[in-house]
């Protein structure tokens, strides 16, 4: 599924290709970064290399990042059974880790369909620097691992204050410490598990019953933000994505359409022939969401939105230390029509929004969700640790 | 009907910083081979991330500070959306929301007295590239790219197209005395808000904004060209005024429509997630404002900001007298560019054949300006208006009476004198009392009056004789 397999041991990391890599093209998926070669690497691939870690290759992604898995990638097959390809490696054991950039779920959903770990770290603490950036307020690079410890490893690594990204935090490196979950309580949000299906319920409930074992207190609760969440992500992530994307123009790399007689034609048919209807959905979104007359009601309210979201989420976060939901409605999905791509993505996208609206950390393993509040990382390695290891 | 101008200027200044607004490129200059400064961040391609350049958040600081302005402590940038090839990301990045410095004013000095123009903000931004068109293709050069800019925006507050030109100047010569910009050929560029009302009227007329001029003398040009637009639209209904953005031809000197209302484009101004808020705290405003340069000398900024010359500015800084005279000239009404040739130049060179240098000059402010204003008002040529001046340095003459014996005037009418003499009487009931009451020098401020009503045109020794008679 990599099409830039080398030789695949050890230390190897996947990275998405979303993140770039120098010398090998990079195309976020899209035809109209058909042939981009980057002149530099992101931030996370050099600390990886300084530290003797093997880049091994790139995994395909759907245009960028914006679809449920992967599946729409414009340089791989769709298969019958959906999954993403940086987390079907790490599962394969094919890799060590991978990377991927979190942005609207596909990569938490695609690693609780493969059953590997993922974090989506708090937003600020890992470089962006080298990330094919779409919705630059919320997206964060995440790793694919087979386990909690192994998530560790590669967070101490690329983790850390980056002076060429504006939005890295000023810390040098975070605590991803394992220790006893003993004592912690966390929540299930149940609006969120009464959206999924009744194996996702049986995997949240295998791992509710591990964390019991483990002397961690669990209980249901209700906290209605997660539709509100959705929406106001799906704003600013549409509104961000058209901006950021509106430099794929056909004038200077990539994507150039044969036919045009005008500048005004190059654009457009360059465009329309560069980009897969959802990303054109989405563009289509996102300018109307900021359009003069739209601005005040949706771009700016969703602003306010992720204010109090994050104000009630921290709330919550002063009775418990996490919560669990799953990570998608379904243990598997099945090839779709890329027509109704946008509302099946908003659909799903309710399990993930809050993360990459509020800057949160989540944490999917064993095919389910754990978030807490901002830099609370450690705490949720630690409570999947116990469950993974739970003979232990 | 009489009309009003009434004029609001936006004006881009290039700042001299050694690297570009968010990237280290070096700045560029006319000498660099198109896309030599450029890297991947201000060419668009995507991984990189803007990164706040210090220098320019320092400079905008000083520019604020030197045109009085409120820093704003939080500072914001947005993202302007609109497709160009010369714009690599299909956005520019400026600030809307939060500019860095607003509620400026800056004072002018021009023929009509002091005027003081509010600066409604200034804003930092990075600039375009360009596009270079040779025959079948165009070319983009990205060396301009995300060079840093600063935009300062006023309130409508010019009345004619001196005081525009005399505010440019005056930014100019701060600007390059503080550091902030060279404003070399092109790096100061202006979007000119032009209307025109009635006269006494409150309500402002139609705008239209004339973009992207660089040039002081197209400017004014421009200016006169739409303001007289405006007004045969007003008067004689030539056309109906609609607001609308054009350009100055300068081949043609017309200025022509480019967009109205319905086509402009929405910009979609957003905030740009990549670049945190700056906050300017009190330390930082400090450090700041010690750095700022020692305040320039107000008197050469405003004999730079009326287009004297830096030579000509020197002459006058170091001789008072001369720079009295020049000052007294100009307050009567004559244009300050004018009054330094005369000076300078002109008496300069008369006092030169005899041996005599500007210190020997002993001509009354009276008898130069009664010279320069009938060249002024085309009463007399300026050789005609030389040899009055070579007459009157060397014998002492009377300006008008010489003329008028030398045959040098086409047109004088006198009879005019008495009638404003005996109004500005009646409106100046204070000097007249003062006046009478002994204070002998309150004639001057009369006198003074008396010539600024006649613009010049009266013998200055008639009005003075008049002018004690009727004061008896």
């Amino acid at each position: 599924m990599n099409y830039y397999r080398t030789k695949c041991d050890g230390g190897n990391i996947a990275v998405d290709d979303t993140i770039l890599v120098k010398g090998m093209e990079a195309s976020a998926g899209s035809k109209i970064l058909e042939g981009f070669k980057p002149l530099f690497s992101a931030e996370v691939a050099t600390r990886l290399e300084s530290k003797g870690y093997n880049i091994a290759g790139k995994t395909h992604v759907g245009e960028f990042g914006l679809d449920l898995l992967g599946e729409f990638s414009h340089y791989s097959e769709k298969q019958d059974a959906l999954k993403g390809a940086a987390a079907e490696l790490v599962a394969q054991g094919t890799v060590k880790a991978a990377l991927g950039v979190d942005m609207n779920g596909s990569t938490r959903r695609a690693a609780a369909i493969s059953g590997v770990d993922f974090l989506k770290p708090t937003y600020g603490t890992v470089s962006r620097y080298g990330v094919i950036s779409c919705a630059a307020s919320g997206e964060q690079i995440g790793v694919y691992a087979p386990s909690a410890l192994g998530i560790k490893e590669i967070m101490d690594v690329i983790a850390g204050h980056d002076d060429k990204d504006g939005t890295s935090l000023r810390n040098e490196s975070y605590d991803y410490t394992i220790s006893d979950a003993a004592g912690k309580k966390v929540c299930i949000v149940k609006e969120l598990l009464e959206k999924a299906d009744d194996e996702t319920k049986a995997r949240l409930n295998a791992f509710t019953d591990g964390l019991r074992a483990k002397g961690v207190m669990v209980e249901e609760i209700s906290f209605e933000i997660f539709e509100t969440a959705n929406t106001a992500w799906q704003i600013l992530m549409t509104a961000e994505t058209c901006n950021n994307i509106s430099r794929y123009d056909g004038v200077k790399f990539g994507h150039r359409a044969t036919e045009y007689k005008n500048i005004d034609e190059l654009y457009v048919n360059s465009r329309t022939e560069g980009f897969n209807f959802l990303t054109k959905a989405v563009i289509l979104y996102g300018s109307d969401v900021l359009s003069k007359n739209r601005y005040a009601d949706c771009y700016d309210k969703s602003l306010k939105v992720r204010r109090v979201l994050c104000e009630k989420f921290e709330k919550l976060m002063e009775n418990y230390d996490a919560i669990l939901t799953p990570a998608c409605s379904k243990t598997a999905y099945n090839r779709f029509d890329i027509h109704e791509a946008f509302g099946k993505v908003f659909e799903e996208s309710v399990f993930t929004a809050l993360a990459n609206l509020i800057g949160i950390p989540a944490l999917v393993s064993g095919g389910v969700q754990l978030m807490g509040k901002h830099f609370s990382e450690s705490m949720l390695l630690s409570l999947a640790d116990c469950v993974e290891r739970k003979g232990e | 009907m009489n009309y009003e101008l009434v004029i609001g200027l936006e004006t881009h200044v290039e700042l001299s910083t050694e690297s570009k607004i968010f990237c280290s490129c070096g700045g560029h200059s006319a000498a660099n081979e198109p896309n030599d400064c450029v890297c991947p961040a201000c060419s668009g391609m995507p991984g990189m991330l803007p990164v706040m350049n210090k220098r320019v958040v320092e400079l905008a600081v000083t520019a604020g500070l030197m045109l009085n302005c409120d820093i704003n402590k939080y500072t914001t940038f947005d993202k302007k959306n609109y497709y160009y090839p010369d714009l690599p990301c299909a956005y520019q990045i400026t600030q809307l929301n939060h500019p860095i410095c607003t509620n400026g004013c800056v004072t002018l000095k021009t023929s009509a007295g002091s005027r003081d123009i509010r600066i409604k903000q200034i804003h930092m931004e990075e600039d375009a590239g360009k596009l270079v068109h040779g025959g079948k293709y165009s070319y983009v050069d990205f060396n301009r790219t995300s060079v840093p800019l600063i935009e300062i925006v006023t309130q409508p507050d010019f009345r004619s197209a001196e005081e525009v030109v005399t505010y440019l100047n005056k930014l100019k010569s701060m600007f390059r005395s503080g550091g902030i910009s060279e404003c070399e050929e092109g790096a100061m560029r202006c979007d000119v808000n032009i209307s025109v009302r009635p006269e006494g009227s409150e309500a402002f007329g139609v705008r239209t904004e004339i973009k992207n001029m660089s040039s002081f003398e197209a400017i004014e040009r421009a200016i006169h060209y739409e303001a007289q637009r405006h007004m045969d639209a007003l008067e004689f209904e030539t056309e109906e005024l609609v607001q609308e953005t054009r350009r100055f031809d300068d081949a043609s000197g017309k200025t022509m429509a480019m967009r109205n209302k319905e086509t402009e484009s929405d910009y979609r101004y957003f905030p740009d997630a990549n670049l945190m808020p700056i906050i300017i705290d009190d330390a930082w405003l400090d450090e700041i404002k010690a750095k700022k340069p020692a305040a320039v000398d107000e008197k050469a900024e405003d004999y730079r900001a009326a287009g004297i010359s830096e030579k000509e500015i020197d002459m006058l800084i170091s001789n008072h007298k001369v720079s009295k005279l020049l000052d007294d000239i100009v307050a009567m009404g004559c244009k300050a560019k004018d009054a330094a040739a005369w000076i300078l130049t002109d008496c300069a060179g008369i006092l030169r054949k005899d041996g005599k240098t500007l210190n020997d000059l002993t001509i009354t402010a009276e008898k130069l300006f009664a010279v320069t204003s009938m060249v002024d008002r085309g009463d007399i040529n300026r050789n005609a208006g030389k040899k009055i001046l070579i007459a009157i340095i060397e014998d002492d003459v009377d300006p008008v009476a010489y003329c008028k014996e030398k045959g040098l005037d086409k047109k004088f009418d006198a009879s005019a004198v008495e009638a404003v003499i005996e109004k500005v009487i009646a409106e100046n009931t204070q000097s007249v009392q003062d006046y009478k009451n002994g204070k002998v020098k309150a004639i001057q401020a009369l006198f003074g009056a008396c010539m600024k009503e006649l613009k010049g045109a009266g013998d200055p020794a008639v009005i003075k004789t008049v002018l004690e008679e009727k004061l008896k």
